[in-house]
């Protein structure tokens, strides 16, 4: 049996689908570091995965996982960096065989393995499962599946760390991974490098605290940081966190010198707290992690220590993500100046309104906002600032419905208001807005022993 | 005084929901934010804002206050038609508040 390593070091690559494209070359090249962990998946991104898969059985991954691969394997193999992502969404082999060919072409045959965890994916089980008389109730509403079944999209159960384990342990140097825990990319790499039990309850909520705080990249180490925010150093080029991390559940954060961003305890603090429930009762398929019991202590520069995590047993139940078409909702928008800006917006709201209703338009909910005065903080906004005097004022307006006509109708109600409503009107150049299909999202619980991850190990 | 004098914070969302974490920018402060800050104080802040209730928790390890704002987002990430459909800035928005501080 191999030795235990001391620490390892776990890098976070991206945050979000959508995240820095530099960031993972970065975190490869930049210093050393054991693992790179990125995470992919919202909710609402496996709805669109699925709905690419349908298209083309070959698709329904995240594609620009596969270029990126491409960029930085040759490093990650002669470093010998393990990488996890749940880029595979709702079709992992196909983008483990995607990355697959990268590495053929990179001469990497013969050198590289690459792990798929599945078992996600409940689509195709759902009537089974409601049949057998799992509800799968809305957490928030307490609703039944079976009131929108005809248009669910997608549904995936949350797996945890360890098929992410399981696949490490057959030597997989990639893990391609669909609906695993943003967490579980970074815990399960520490139980296989340390050889935690599934009871260590709370070196497991270590790990889990260990993911949470580098799950959205930059924003534990500068990024989206109110504390200091104008000293902030360099943020052009931002140092993504790296988690070092000991067998007894301590770790400390830091980045790669010479990289801009600022490790401090209170930045680390504001990501601990992002999307906080109950911070006593962290739930995952791994653990429930106590927040409360996190201590952080500045050791140096750009380096936070992380210590007293304590944990307590997982629950029997895996969250489940179900996506589900909605409806239809379109946003206009029209900016208003100097003088009376935001009266002149106002008048707009009025005038637009009044033609809604005059078509007997039936919306399930209209919206105004005025960008510049009270969008982001609402009244607490227009109580405070002066509004007769704001330089310009951007009318927001949205409407939310289930008749698609009705909202392409809206849609052609905004350009008119140039010409025949309030004056002093511009910003209109990107032409009528567009009716969005709306995919809506339908938290619910599942008895954990009827999910069976599945996890291959493929040598490229 | 305003609590952006005392305290920074982020918000973020679950569904409906906005969570904003509320840190003290001193230890010192975080009795003034458990005293002041109530679960029904920041309902009041929000009114007009939120249509549900607000639930507060407590961490004393991090100085920080943790608070769930329900209804707050219209519907939440894919339905709503909010600019802030994810809870970004109730963040700062809470920081508005002012609190009475004796001196």
């Amino acid at each position: 049996m191999k030795s235990r390593p001391a620490t390892i070091r776990i890098a976070a690559g991206q945050g979000f689908w959508g995240d820095w494209l530099e960031a993972p070359y970065r975190q490869v090249t930049g210093g050393p570091v054991d693992y790179l962990m990125m995470d992919y998946l919202a909710e609402v991104t496996m709805s669109i995965l699925q709905k690419q898969k349908a298209r083309d059985p070959s698709l329904g991954y995240a594609r620009d996982f596969i270029p990126l691969m491409e960029r930085i394997l040759p490093t990650v193999a002669e470093r010998g960096i393990k990488i996890t992502a749940n880029a595979g969404g709702v079709n992992p082999q196909a983008c483990a065989q995607a990355v697959a060919e990268v590495a053929r072409r990179l001469r990497l045959g013969g050198k590289l393995r690459i792990g798929v965890v599945t078992g996600d994916d409940l689509l195709g089980r759902l009537d089974g499962l409601l049949a057998r008389g799992h509800e799968l109730r809305n957490l928030d509403t307490g609703r039944p599946l079976s009131d929108v079944r005809d248009r669910v999209l997608s549904a995936n159960a949350y797996l945890g760390a360890w098929p992410v384990v399981d696949a490490l342990r057959g030597g997989a140097d990639v893990v391609v991974t669909g609906r695993v825990t943003d967490t579980g990319l970074t815990l399960g790499p520490l139980i296989h490098a340390f050889g935690w039990r599934p009871d260590a309850w709370d070196l497991l909520a270590a790990g889990t605290v260990a993911g949470h705080t580098i799950e959205c990249g930059a924003q534990c180490s500068g990024g989206n940081c109110l504390v200091d925010w104008e000293r902030i150093p360099d943020l052009a080029n931002v140092g993504y966190p790296i988690v070092d991390a000991a067998p007894d559940g301590t770790f400390e954060i830091f980045k790669h010198p010479g990289t801009g961003g600022r490790i401090s305890v209170a930045g680390v603090t504001e990501q601990l707290v992002y999307e906080m429930g109950n911070p006593a009762e962290y739930i995952t398929p791994d653990c429930v992690a106590d927040f409360t019991t996190i201590r952080l202590e500045q050791k140096g520069k750009d380096r936070v220590r992380v210590s007293g995590v304590k944990g307590r047993p997982a629950t029997d139940k895996l969250k489940v993500s179900v996506a589900y078409f909605y409806g239809y909702k379109a946003v206009g928008t029209l900016v208003y100046a100097w003088p009376d800006a935001y009266k002149k917006a106002q008048a707009a709201d009025r005038i637009l309104r009044q033609r809604l209703a005059d078509l007997d338009l039936k919306f399930e909910a209209v919206l105004t906002e005025f960008v510049g005065a009270d969008a982001t903080h609402g009244p607490l906004a227009r109580a405070a600032a002066r509004l007769d005097e704001l330089p310009e004022v951007q009318l927001r307006i949205g409407v939310r419905s289930r008749d698609k006509p009705a909202v392409e109708r809206f849609t052609r109600e905004i350009a008119p208001l140039i010409l025949n409503g309030p004056p002093s009107v511009t910003g209109f150049a990107g032409g009528r807005p567009k009716p969005e299909e709306v995919v809506a999202y339908w938290p619910a619980l599942l008895d954990k022993h009827m999910v069976e991850p599945c996890v291959d190990v493929v040598e490229v | 005084m305003r609590l952006l004098d005392i305290a920074h914070a982020r918000s973020g969302d679950k569904g409906d929901t906005a969570n904003v974490g509320l840190i003290a920018l001193k230890p010192e402060y975080y009795p003034i934010l458990v005293k002041h800050v109530t679960a029904a104080r920041v309902a009041r802040h929000f009114k007009g804002m939120i249509s549900g209730p607000v639930e507060r928790y407590e961490l004393p390890n991090l100085h920080a206050l943790n608070f769930l704002l329900h209804g707050a987002l219209d519907g939440g990430g894919t339905i709503s038609l909010k600019t802030d459909a994810q809870g970004k800035v109730f963040s700062t928005a809470l920081l508005r508040l002012e609190v009475e501080i004796p001196r």
